[in-house]
């Protein structure tokens, strides 16, 4: 409870500032000069088509790369802006293990394949020091609930349930743990589109409800649109245009956003 | 920021807009220019003008939906007047939140979320408790004659004219002092358009202030306090 209001008191200063960030390997720029703002409750859409540097991007924001330009600074729980680089081993696995969640396109990265749903979420909060055993069992039952599965499976390992089951189970293990901000890289990717639908209700219904910040790579203009207030469209490795996403996607100025939105094949 | 009568809730003052279409070789197509009309508290102001005029663009520049290229669109918001032509996106989302509503043609929902929460769902944005939004989302689709057994279901299965009037239900629900109309009875019957001028009565009487385009002169008749013709913004081509 005092977290969140804390960040009612804090909604006018941003949660994730990007500051000239840049990634090249050698001579090959994956991506350069990004700038923004992320506020607290806001969804931030990268879109763009493969090799625009989108998940090179995504990497850099999280914490998972280093960059070669720039920097990325986040607002710790206790106020305090923080240089992600600067940040010390401990301050970074609190990070990734309890204020962020990480949603993988392929959930068999993001889950254990071979431990039982129950445990991959309660493992989350076993690392932020949870040992009450009734306790942990009764949060992961209500969170499988929550994302829409069936509790009866929850001694089940996830490499038994379908494509769309694990990527809401992925789901559940990230935000048990009360993230503020969430990365999600292509999180509907691979899946058929019916499933597709159910997960974007779930999510944006999530994200509304918790309040949660959360940047979402996507190639998809429909994901973009559902999930978003703001989208950053990005080519060979810049951003070339960026605002509010039903704007940009509706009223796009730059040539390639014009060739993306008219690309979308009528349903 | 300040200059514009106390009085008007929307203040836009020579706007215009040009799309650049760079896929058709990079032809300019002048949409509207010099765009400049108030409106005020409990007042509906109909724009009229042949199709291809600019009414829905302006309504959308209004909405800050199109980028303006040009000019002032002054919207009251909470005490102050936001520009929002040159308004940053969280600027535009909170005024959308507090103050302007849109009722578009179609009806663009998610798959799979029930009728009644299609419409609950600006309340329960703006913090009204569920089961209160659920009640009011209830009264007006029954209003704009929506069968109960009908709301449980995502209205993507239902026809144009019940999906147009989900639309109304989830545009009207909401207390905003700021109402953009496009076309709202189009494919209503006699009954429903009827519903609907009545809705319109009464956010006037609340003193909203609205913005429609009705192509039904009978309708544009009964709810237009004034008629703002687009045809004299038509950008000089």
């Amino acid at each position: 409870m005092a977290d969140s209001k804390i960040a009612v008191q804090d909604n006018d200063q941003p949660l994730l500032l990007a500051d000239g960030l840049g990634k090249s390997y050698g001579r090959l720029s994956a991506c350069r000069d990004v700038s923004f703002a992320l506020y607290p409750g806001e969804v931030l859409a990268i879109v763009g088509e493969s090799g625009s540097g989108k998940s090179t991007l995504l990497q850099l924001l999280s914490a998972q790369l280093s960059p070669s330009a720039g920097k990325v600074s986040y607002r710790m729980r206790d106020g305090v802006m923080r240089d992600l680089a600067a940040l010390g081993e401990a301050e970074r696995r609190f990070l990734l293990r309890t204020d962020w969640g990480y949603v993988h396109q392929d959930p068999v990265l993001g889950l254990r394949m071979a431990v039982s749903a129950g445990a991959n979420v309660g493992e989350r909060l076993m690392a932020v020091g949870w040992n009450h055993y009734g306790r942990i069992r009764d949060t992961a039952t209500s969170w499988l609930e929550r994302v829409e599965i069936d509790v009866g499976r929850i001694d089940d390992a996830p490499r038994t349930y379908s494509g769309g089951m694990r990527q809401r189970l992925q789901i559940a293990r990230n935000l048990v743990t009360e993230p503020r901000l969430v990365f999600m890289d292509e999180p509907t990717g691979g899946l058929d589109v019916s499933v597709q639908a159910r997960l974007l209700d779930l999510m944006r219904n999530l994200v509304s409800e918790l309040g949660l910040a959360a940047i979402v790579v996507t190639h998809d203009l429909a994901v973009a649109r559902l999930l978003s207030h703001r989208v950053m469209v990005m080519k060979g490795g810049r951003v070339i245009e960026t605002g509010l996403t039903d704007q940009v996607l509706d009223d796009p100025r730059e040539p390639y956003t014009q060739l993306l939105v008219s690309s979308i094949l009528p349903a | 920021m300040t200059a514009m009568p106390m009085t008007a809730m929307i203040d836009i003052s020579r706007a215009e807009k040009t799309f650049t279409m760079h896929l058709q070789g990079g032809i300019e197509l002048p949409v509207v220019s010099g765009v400049t009309f108030q409106v005020q508290p409990g007042e509906c102001v109909v724009l009229s003008g042949p199709s291809g005029a600019g009414k829905s663009s302006i309504l959308k520049m209004i909405f800050g939906n199109y980028r303006c290229d040009g000019g002032r669109i002054g919207i009251r918001h909470q005490g102050v007047v936001v520009d929002l032509a040159g308004a940053e996106p969280r600027q535009i989302l909170s005024v959308r939140r507090a103050t302007i509503g849109y009722v578009s043609q179609f009806l663009r929902a998610v798959p799979r979320v029930a009728t009644i929460d299609v419409v609950a769902e600006p309340l329960i944005s703006n913090g009204t408790a569920r089961s209160e939004a659920q009640e009011r989302a209830g009264q007006l689709l029954r209003r704009l004659n929506i069968p109960e057994r009908l709301w449980a279901l995502p209205p993507s299965t239902f026809s144009g004219g019940e999906q147009q009037r989900v639309n109304i239900a989830r545009g009207f629900i909401s207390d905003l002092p700021i109402l953009l109309l496009d076309e709202p009875t189009a494919s209503l019957d006699a009954a429903n358009r009827a519903v609907v001028v009545e809705l319109i009565e009464q956010k006037k009487r609340a003193d909203v202030a609205m913005v429609a385009i009705v192509h039904d002169d009978e309708i544009r008749h009964l709810i237009a306090d004034r008629i703002v013709d687009v045809t004299s913004f038509a950008s000089a081509a």
